[in-house]
């Protein structure tokens, strides 16, 4: 099938529609949309972070993740507690692939589990004790650890222990940063709830700390990488371009990041902002209190990353603007090189997305570079601001989905009839058993990095090998093709 | 009486922040807007409308206010 008319869209929409009974057809109708490039605000075509229908298969995670996985977890120096049962750390730990430089267990914990591991006399009298003393025993067996967050777990907020005070005693004795986060996953809709009270964690215990020691050597070219979580290295592929051109990374967020990177923070020039849903907090907050501008980029594909990069530079003086055109210039024959290679062989392919944060929007860029085009996305737990961002991205009469169901993701599918599938692990191995290559986008598919001119390199490599893999054409048993080619010279006869 | 942080965005329109609601839009117009005097209503580009109390002198943006929906 070629690309949808507008009137298809919406009639493939109302179609999976139809099985709903009347009352969730109503509500699953409003995070459903036809993209109108033409439509300046979102919120009129399309409903978003509103509370997941029950029955139905959604793929949102909760407050903990946000906090825990997203933005307090790639912070390398600190030790962060799973506070409560022992689960919740357990099945999430090592899940996202943020790397890292440090030896594990010694000065860096990113991959290690800590818990409080709540039991039933927990429950009932209250756990405070057990965490006061875990923060002592933490102290003892990791004594290079920079400080410690406790993130809360449901059952702390529902017995109401109050981990402020044992923080607090806790930095008394040991004059280590220790941050509750009240990150409890019933709060919210999704993770998205979790972004934002970590990154009110961030700012009222964590980034203030060095507000009146002016002994960092400032230069007038700091930046900070905000929201890059260094997923197969992410962010040192995207730091390399910046420091090419001039710039000082005075801190990474949070990936492969330390907490006196943190507290620096508040010294630099710029916040580059690359994840706008998981950190747009603390930039607002850091543009009002310390006067600091922060800009959204994009490093996916070729195209965004000079547009970035250029937009980046305008900050700055003339140096750095004919720097980065340097950089620009440097990198151009290898990733044409890049695109000659693989253009041909991915020409015209069709993708749908359905992803968190700022993929679903950030690399419909570098699928364009590659000559693919991307025909629907959709978002976890996105607000209306991504959808506004979203919107011009996006081609006209494209599929928008927010919090897709898994029935209506896989209709989707079936009719929309897309050569490649980015999504999560959950979605994964049902679409390869129906025969649809697919990427897993949340960790790149154990592979990356996919930012910068080097990622897009390796995102090329990787859409190539997974679309033209000769597997997809080996999925059918031998006897049914042989059935389908006498059917179709039976039918020609 | 939702927190608004009222700010210049990068093309140097204003934009107005509801943090309870995540939600960030144009302003079209503001009833004050001099030296001496600035707040009171506030219309989105949306028609949405926002109230805050005028401040005595024009204040440095972003700023983070208390506003009433108007």
């Amino acid at each position: 099938m070629s690309t949808m008319s507008r009137d298809e869209t919406e009639a493939l929409i109302q179609e999976v529609l139809e099985v709903y009974p009347a009352k969730a057809k109503k509500d699953r109708e409003k995070h459903l949309a036809v993209n109108d490039q033409t439509v300046e605000q979102s919120k009129k075509c399309i409903t978003s972070n509103k509370k997941s229908l029950p029955g139905v298969m959604t793929v949102r995670g909760c407050a903990y993740a946000g906090s825990k996985g997203v933005v307090w977890g790639p912070i390398k120096d600190m030790i962060h507690i799973s506070h409560g049962p022992v689960g919740c750390g357990q099945y999430s730990r090592n899940g996202r692939r943020n790397y890292y430089i440090g030896t594990t267990g010694i000065n860096a914990f990113v991959t290690m589990n800590f818990t409080s591991d709540f039991q039933e006399k927990d429950i009932v009298f209250g756990g405070d004790k057990k965490l006061a003393k875990l923060l002592e025993e933490v102290e003892t067996l990791f004594p290079l650890n920079k400080g410690v967050s406790i993130q809360s777990e449901c059952p702390i907020g529902l017995i109401g222990d109050d981990i402020e005070a044992v923080a607090k005693k806790a930095t008394a004795s040991t004059g280590k940063t220790v941050v509750p986060v009240r990150c409890e996953g019933f709060r919210g809709v999704s993770q998205s709830l979790g972004h934002h009270i970590a990154n009110d964690a961030v700012r009222d215990w964590a980034l203030d700390k060095r507000d009146d020691d002016d002994s960092f050597e400032t230069t007038q070219y700091d930046v900070a990488i905000i929201g890059d979580y260094n997923i197969g290295g992410d962010a040192w592929s995207s730091r390399i371009l910046l420091e090419e051109m001039g710039l000082r990374v005075v801190a990474q967020w949070s990936g492969d990041g330390t907490i006196a990177e943190m507290e620096l923070t508040p010294k630099v020039k710029l916040n580059l902002v690359h994840c706008y849903r998981s950190m747009n907090y603390i930039s607002r907050h850091m543009e009002e209190k310390y006067g600091i501008p922060w800009m959204e980029y994009n490093f996916f594909g070729p195209t965004k990353t000079d547009e970035s990069l250029r937009k980046i530079a305008a900050f700055f003086d003339e140096s750095i603007q004919q720097k980065a055109e340097e950089v620009i210039a440097k990198y151009k024959l290898e990733y044409q090189s890049v695109i000659e290679k693989y253009r041909p062989r991915l020409e015209g392919k069709r993708v749908m997305l359905y992803i968190g944060g700022l993929r679903p929007r950030h690399v419909i860029g570098a699928y364009e570079d590659l000559g693919m085009e991307v025909v629907g996305t959709g978002y976890e737990f996105a607000h209306n601001d991504d959808y506004d961002r979203t919107i011009k991205e996006m081609g006209n009469a494209t599929l928008l989905y927010d919090d897709v169901t898994g029935y209506e993701f896989e209709e989707f599918v079936k009719k929309v009839k897309p050569d490649l599938i980015g999504s999560g692990i959950k979605e994964k191995y049902i679409f390869q058993k129906m025969g649809v290559p697919f990427r897993q986008m949340h960790s790149w598919d154990y592979s990356g990095p996919y930012h910068g001119y080097d990622g897009f390199a390796i995102f090329a490599r990787d859409m190539d090998m997974t679309l033209n893999n000769p597997c997809w054409k080996k999925l059918q048993a031998p006897w049914q093709v042989e059935d389908t080619a006498e059917e179709a010279v039976a039918a020609s006869a | 009486m939702p927190s608004v942080m009222i700010r210049k965005d990068n093309e140097g329109k204003m934009t107005l922040y509801v943090a309870k609601k995540d939600q960030e839009d144009e302003i079209s117009s503001i009833e004050f807007e001099s030296a001496d005097k600035w707040g009171g209503l506030i219309e989105m580009t949306d028609g949405t409308k926002y109230f805050i109390e005028p401040l005595d002198a024009m204040p440095k943006l972003p700023i983070t206010l208390r506003a009433r929906r108007g």
